[in-house]
């Protein structure tokens, strides 16, 4: 066991970090008028020296790189004010997707543009009938010529607003078990038919929407695999959203300090309480088992073995414990806690934040219930869940909600 | 960077999985746990001494494998999964370790390759009364070469034969003999023992310096992140029992691992294991190459480690269900050895208290 660099690994992060100080210093003196256009000009730059997917293949415009650099640059970059959200989604999980099914020119195409930020991508999975129930989907696909024809509705696509492009699972098939009829197609998130209406979150913030399809032509050409065995594409898209989505660390020590300092209990600062010291080293003890977690996932990455489920324990942690402790803090401010507006608030109002975006992100890319039975079936090698809609045909299952 | 063990060291766990497997089924910790007389097994005690790992981290020149720590916490794991009935932590994570930070040259060549080669059991006396050992707690005091004082409980100091003691102004070595008196303790956790030691102007020598607290904190947080070792490799002892038994138990016509309700139990008990193991690693690293952020990383293991042993712990049982509470079942054996490895060096919360107190300090500097 060795937390220190290798002299390699000390060397990449010295480059990284000299890289990162020129480059963000240039790019801050850039004027941006938004966020989106900051975020672009970024990724652009990162792209051009190989560090916006480090362990993507040199020939697709990567780094060529290794997992362990990657976390080192993200270490390094994270010091500095340049982290955008923009681009994760797609380049975690949908471009990864093209990658593994498309074609050579759709590859040529897509990926550059994506790993530079000039095309967003987004994931058209979920709809309202089929949230942990993936493969639940009514959207209808039928062939017409050398087109598919798309009607129906998907909900809780991330960024979907903002976003150029996607990859979209939908029903090709209702006479077949529900997993076996689904097909993957890549497409134009502005074709004609497609309406993105954002969905307000009860955080406040509107960054899902749902989508609905009305005569979507997509050609066939733009399908990712074999026709009703879109499945086995989608699985591939979720085994990267783990691995992109399971390594939240929750609330991290920097913030769990500044929040057991910033306020004032009944005799002194917070931090000063004996019963809330004991609550704050259990969330420390979380934070720092998750980053080490992840750190250990790496190892097995840089091993040449693939990370598997475990890494789902990330995200029953991260989401669990931001609620927890924001409620804490939330309560600790006593009657004052009730006011949301962060002009007024300790941290700018961060816990707060944290209580109402907390419910989301313990739904969000697998419940809480649906992580700990991946880890009971998949990991311990428990019995799957009684599934009742198994062998039946899609069209016979009986609809709820 | 690299945070698993290497392939030696899986090796090395392996084997001593193995080896374990072979001498030290329940069988023998019941053995133990059944005899009120029997403070350990003697035959695992001379195997264990036989295959060198109570020198794993004893250089060689003291007659030790000098091997690194990360070596010991692999083979701690593996004893904790074991739950071996013999006093190898009292032994090995705190007097040999005592000695090593402490002790003259004089003193390690006198004891370290006897605590190697399994001549001499060690005790490490700090308790005096219920709550945190703290300068106020303490009564036993030295004077003119011999200590006088009670120390209740002391793990293994009904057999030790050499006694490291907290008295008020730094520790001291005792040498069992004259005016050193035991009284075996009933406890939770007969499978280790532990007594009341007396001592009546019993000669010793000075272990360390002036400052004795200070000096046993130092060696809680190198003892901390062994037992945390022990303490997981029960957590996964535990978690095996459940899921074996959750598999085989049929209820309302399935196997109960079936249902959800124990399906997230045993998840709840492996995401806990998992966050305990991560925090271990990064304690083994700190110990093995004697980092800065020992003090913080032992407390982060510690805390882990207990907090997951015990709702393994407990939750086996409860998996187990009416004969999950049976002197003949074996969950009880891991039950209440996560109550003797969570407090042998200060309960949770004595550690919960330091890890903030460490993050204040680093935090300030």
């Amino acid at each position: 066991m060795d937390f220190n660099d290798t002299p390699e690994e000390a060397g990449y992060r010295a480059a990284a970090r000299a890289w990162l100080e020129k480059n963000v210093a240039g790019h801050k003196a850039l004027p941006h008028a938004d966020d989106m256009a900051a975020a672009r000009s970024w990724q652009a730059r990162k792209a051009a020296a190989g560090y916006a997917q480090i362990t993507w293949p040199k020939e697709w415009g990567g780094g060529g790189g290794t997992p362990i650099q990657s976390v080192i640059f993200g270490q390094e970059e994270a010091k500095f004010p340049v982290q955008y959200g923009y681009f994760t989604i797609g380049l975690g999980m949908c471009v990864p997707t093209v990658m593994a099914f498309a074609d050579d020119a759709t590859k040529r195409r897509f990926v550059g543009p994506a790993l530079r930020g000039e095309e967003i991508w987004s994931q058209l999975f979920s709809e309202p009938a089929g949230g942990s129930d993936v493969a639940a989907i009514r959207t209808r696909a039928v062939r017409d010529g050398d087109d598919w024809v798309v009607n129906g509705q998907k909900v809780w696509t991330s960024g979907a607003h903002y976003s150029d492009y996607g990859i979209v699972l939908v029903r090709t098939n209702v006479d077949v078990p529900k997993h076996k009829g689904l097909t993957m197609f890549w497409l134009d998130l502005r074709s004609p038919g497609i309406e993105i209406r954002p969905i307000h979150q009860m955080s406040g913030g509107s960054n899902f929407n749902e989508i609905y399809f009305t005569d979507v032509r997509i050609p066939d050409s733009q399908r990712l695999g074999a026709v009703d065995d879109g499945w086995k594409v989608a699985l591939v898209t979720l085994m990267n959203e783990r691995l992109a989505v399971g390594g939240g660390t929750g609330a991290s020590p920097k913030e769990i300090l500044a929040l057991a300092k910033g306020l004032d209990a009944a005799d002194g600062p917070l931090i000063a309480d004996p019963a809330f010291r004991q609550r704050l080293a259990d969330w420390y003890v979380q934070a720092e088992g998750l980053r080490n977690t992840r750190m250990r996932t790496i190892t097995a990455l840089s091993r040449g073995q693939t990370p598997g489920p475990e890494s789902s324990i990330g995200k029953i942690i991260a989401a669990n414990q931001l609620q927890d402790l924001g409620n804490a803090a939330v309560e600790a401010e006593g009657q004052y806690g009730i006011i949301a507006d962060p002009a007024l608030l300790p941290l700018k109002g961060l816990f707060q934040t944290a209580v109402m975006n907390a419910p989301g992100l313990r739904i969000a890319g697998g419940t809480d219930e649906i992580l700990k039975n991946i880890i009971a079936e998949r990991v311990l090698g428990l019995p799957g869940e009684i599934r009742v809609d198994k062998d039946a045909a899609f069209r016979d299952l009986p609809v709820g909600r | 960077m690299n945070f698993d063990y290497s392939d030696d060291q899986k090796m090395l766990k392996d084997e001593a999985r193995r080896f374990l497997a072979a001498k030290c089924d329940a069988k023998v910790v019941r053995g133990v746990l059944d005899q009120d007389d029997c403070a350990y097994d003697a035959a695992l005690w001379r195997a264990v001494a036989a295959q060198g790992w109570l020198g794993t981290a004893i250089p060689e020149n003291y007659g030790g494998l000098g091997l690194g720590h990360v070596e010991l916490c692999a083979l701690a794991e593996e004893l904790g999964r074991a739950c071996a009935p013999i006093p190898f932590a009292s032994t090995v994570y705190f007097v040999a370790e005592a000695l090593m930070l402490f002790g003259s040259e004089a003193q390690k060549a006198k004891w370290l390759p006897r605590i190697a080669a399994g001549e001499a059991i060690g005790a490490f006396a700090t308790s005096e009364r219920a709550g945190p050992v703290t300068q106020a707690s303490l009564h036993t005091v030295a004077t003119g070469g011999t200590l006088s004082g009670e120390k209740i409980p002391v793990t293994d100091g009904d057999v030790a034969d050499l006694i490291v003691v907290l008295a008020k102004d730094g520790m001291y070595l005792v040498e069992k003999g004259a005016g050193v008196s035991a009284e075996v303790l009933r406890t939770l956790d007969p499978t280790r023992s532990a007594a009341k030691l007396v001592f009546d102007r019993a000669p010793v020598e000075r272990l360390g310096g002036d400052d004795g607290i200070v000096a046993m904190q130092a060696v809680f947080d190198r003892a901390a992140v062994l037992l945390a070792f022990e303490q997981l490799g029960g957590a996964d002892r535990c978690l095996e029992m459940a899921k074996d038994y959750a598999l085989e138990r049929f209820a309302f016509g399935r196997a109960i691992a079936g249902y959800q309700a124990i399906k997230h139990k045993l998840a709840d008990i492996y995401v806990k294991n998992e966050i305990a193991r991560s925090n271990a690693y990064y304690g083994a690293w700190a110990l093995n190459s004697a980092a800065p952020e020992l003090p913080l990383a032992a407390a982060t293991a510690r805390v882990a480690a207990s907090e997951a042993f015990w709702f393994a712990s407990k939750e086996n049982i409860q998996t187990h269900g009416g004969i999950g509470f049976t002197w003949e079942a074996d969950p009880q054996l891991y039950y209440r050895r996560s109550r003797q490895l969570s407090l042998v060096a200060g309960a949770p919360a004595t550690w919960r208290e330091r890890l903030v107190s460490q993050l204040e300090m680093r935090n300030a500097a």
